[in-house]
């Protein structure tokens, strides 16, 4: 075993880009909140972008390593300690056996990503590491993290001390070029583009008006599955019978009784209520890391530009993962030399 | 011409397209969009995640990048209005199977089928003659992994859902309103008639096909009793 949860945390599950290929079979895509995080997280601590990584929310877990290994953790600030030192976010990090590492209540976003170089040990399920916490499958047992919990790792780094204290100077030494565009977006900053749907115009004016001048509250019961949004009532201009169609990340529902709902990472595959319109993808790591009380705005965008946003970020990902190249090749010099971590290389090596 | 049969192709935010090819419950728009959506299956398109049909659009889920290009939109819509140009010269090829489903109709299993019988002025016998000689289909599975949407039944079917639904039907419950039928995969709150159960297990997430049903399937209902309800399902525990 290689990570042993001492404390669970509030909500802790694997995730990783999402179980795509099954929706026509009814199976929730499910998935990294923040996806932005969790493929950044994975390419700085020297994965591909699609190895699962842990979604920490609010409160985080508390988890003892027995093996060496490189961290990274990105999304939410939650002030994570190893033992008594702070653990920068964005950065790669050697841990060594018996270091515990903690954290505060987050102080800015809502979830964190923990990746680990090599991946965590998950079976895969119709293509994915995702827990798909309602139908309670995938992941780690279908199910979020519990206190006692010893989770595998695919590879872990040797255990020669020396070797090891050279390849994290190596690693510390390392500057890290942030593309802009993957910049912070945990902190205050809640405007978020719209792409109207081609229902928008069946809404009366004064709601299409309400949907981008007002601010949005996130509700209480706001989770993986939707963020409702309190603020005023939107309405049909003449309610109507919706057939049932698919759904998307993002799609902003709105049922009877006029609160909004952005579809999210757990929504279900298929719903009928009319759409007004659908987050940018661009900007759904910004709602992701919203917590229910936060306030959002919404702002208008046409579905080009939007995609051309969403397809510089995509690129930008690549960039990220070629600058990264040198960090990569040390780590997997730096691999424990195991039977058990030998059909390792797919995940850690690409 | 394909452009007489798509309705509409619409963006649904940035990563989804959505093609309707009718604007109501219809058999042969069902069909054109089971047609559809395999084809498209099939093709693998690089940069497409999924493809999905329900009864009267198909939708296409891709993701950014180089696979799919600069102009996602183009691209997809050229591909759908070829394959739906095929489809129009009448070739709609399914994959489809024929899979039958015992279901012990009424009693515990089925609690609203008195009631449904009184709304459809028929005998519970005749509602159970009804649905279960009545060719089906699974045009759409959603809601819930393996949940299936069954179609179309005659206009008798046309029963809105019930206005109070239920919080917890069991798993196997049979359900209709609207002209279709449901199954309840695992327990699940639900709004729709209950007139039967199946013992069959309808999702099984460790399994190299994992819904026993999938998009297209031809569907024979078959009256069971009791006692084979019990001894089926007892088998189907087994396997588990």
């Amino acid at each position: 075993m290689s990570i042993i949860v001492k404390r669970p945390g509030l909500l802790s599950s694997f995730q990783d880009n999402g179980r795509w290929g099954y929706q026509h079979l009814g199976v929730s895509v499910t998935g990294a909140m923040d996806v932005q995080s969790h493929q950044m997280a994975n390419l700085i601590a020297g994965n591909t972008q699609d190895c699962a990584t842990l979604e920490i929310t609010l409160i985080g877990p508390v988890l003892t390593f027995t093996k060496p290994c490189c961290i990274c953790l990105t999304g939410a600030q939650m002030n994570a300690r190893i033992n008594d030192r702070l653990a920068p976010r964005y950065r790669p990090l050697i841990v060594r056996p018996s270091d515990t590492l903690t954290f505060e209540t987050a102080s800015e976003g809502t979830r964190a990503y923990l990746a680990v170089y090599g991946g965590f040990d998950l079976p895969v399920v119709m293509n994915s590491q995702s827990t798909y916490l309602r139908a309670g499958f995938g992941g780690w047992h279908g199910r979020a993290l519990k206190k006692g919990d010893e989770i595998a790792l695919r590879s872990t780094l040797t255990n020669d001390p020396t070797l090891l204290t050279a390849l994290n100077e190596r690693i510390w030494n390392q500057v890290l070029y942030l593309p802009s565009t993957l910049g912070q977006h945990t902190g205050r900053k809640s405007l978020v583009r719209l792409i109207r749907s081609d229902q928008w115009p069946a809404f009366t004016a004064q709601s299409r008006g309400a949907m981008v001048s007002s601010t949005w509250r996130v509700a209480i019961d706001s989770e993986r599955m939707g963020y409702r949004l309190e603020g005023p009532e939107i309405a049909l201009e003449t309610p109507r019978e919706m057939i049932s169609e698919a759904t998307t990340f993002g799609s902003i529902q709105v049922p009877r009784g006029g609160q909004p709902i952005v579809l999210m990472a757990d929504r279900q595959t298929s719903g009928g209520y009319p759409k007004i319109g659908t987050v940018a993808s661009v900007d759904l790591p910004i709602l992701a890391q919203k917590k229910p009380g936060d306030e959002v705005r919404f702002t208008l965008v046409d579905v080009e530009h939007a995609q051309k946003l969403d397809r510089q970020k995509a690129d930008a990902l690549e960039e990220l993962a070629v600058s990264l190249a040198n960090i990569r090749q040390w780590l997997n010099d730096a691999r424990a030399n195991t039977a058990d971590t030998a059909n390792t290389a797919n995940t850690a090596n690409t | 011409m394909p452009a007489e049969l798509i309705k509409r192709i619409r963006a649904q935010g940035d990563r989804c397209l959505l093609v309707d090819l009718g604007d109501q419950i219809d058999e042969a728009v069902g069909l054109r969009c089971l047609g559809l959506a395999e084809r498209l299956r099939r093709l693998n398109v690089p940069g497409v995640l999924d493809v999905v049909a329900s009864f009267t659009a198909v939708a296409i889920y891709y993701q950014p990048g180089r696979e799919i290009g600069d102009n996602p939109i183009n691209r997809l819509t050229e591909l759908v209005n070829d394959i739906v140009e095929q489809i129009a010269q009448g070739h709609v090829e399914l994959d489809a199977r024929r899979i039958e489903i015992p279901v012990c109709y009424g009693g515990e299993h089925g609690p609203d089928l008195d009631d449904v019988a009184k709304r459809m002025d028929m005998t519970p016998d005749e509602v159970v003659a009804a649905h279960h000689t009545s060719a089906c289909r699974v045009y759409m599975i959603g809601f819930a992994p393996g949940h299936p949407y069954i179609g179309i039944h005659d206009e008798r079917f046309s029963l809105p859902r019930r206005e109070v639904p239920r919080t917890a039907l069991p798993a196997g419950s049979l359900g209709i309103a609207n002209r279709q039928s449901t199954i309840y995969p695992n327990v699940l709150p639900g709004g729709w008639h209950i007139i039967g159960a199946t013992p069959l297990k309808l999702f099984n997430a460790d399994a190299v096909q994992p819904t026993l049903l999938t998009p297209g399937d031809e569907i024979v209902f078959v009256p069971i009793d009791e006692a084979q309800y019990a001894t089926l399902k007892a088998e189907q525990e087994q396997i588990a």
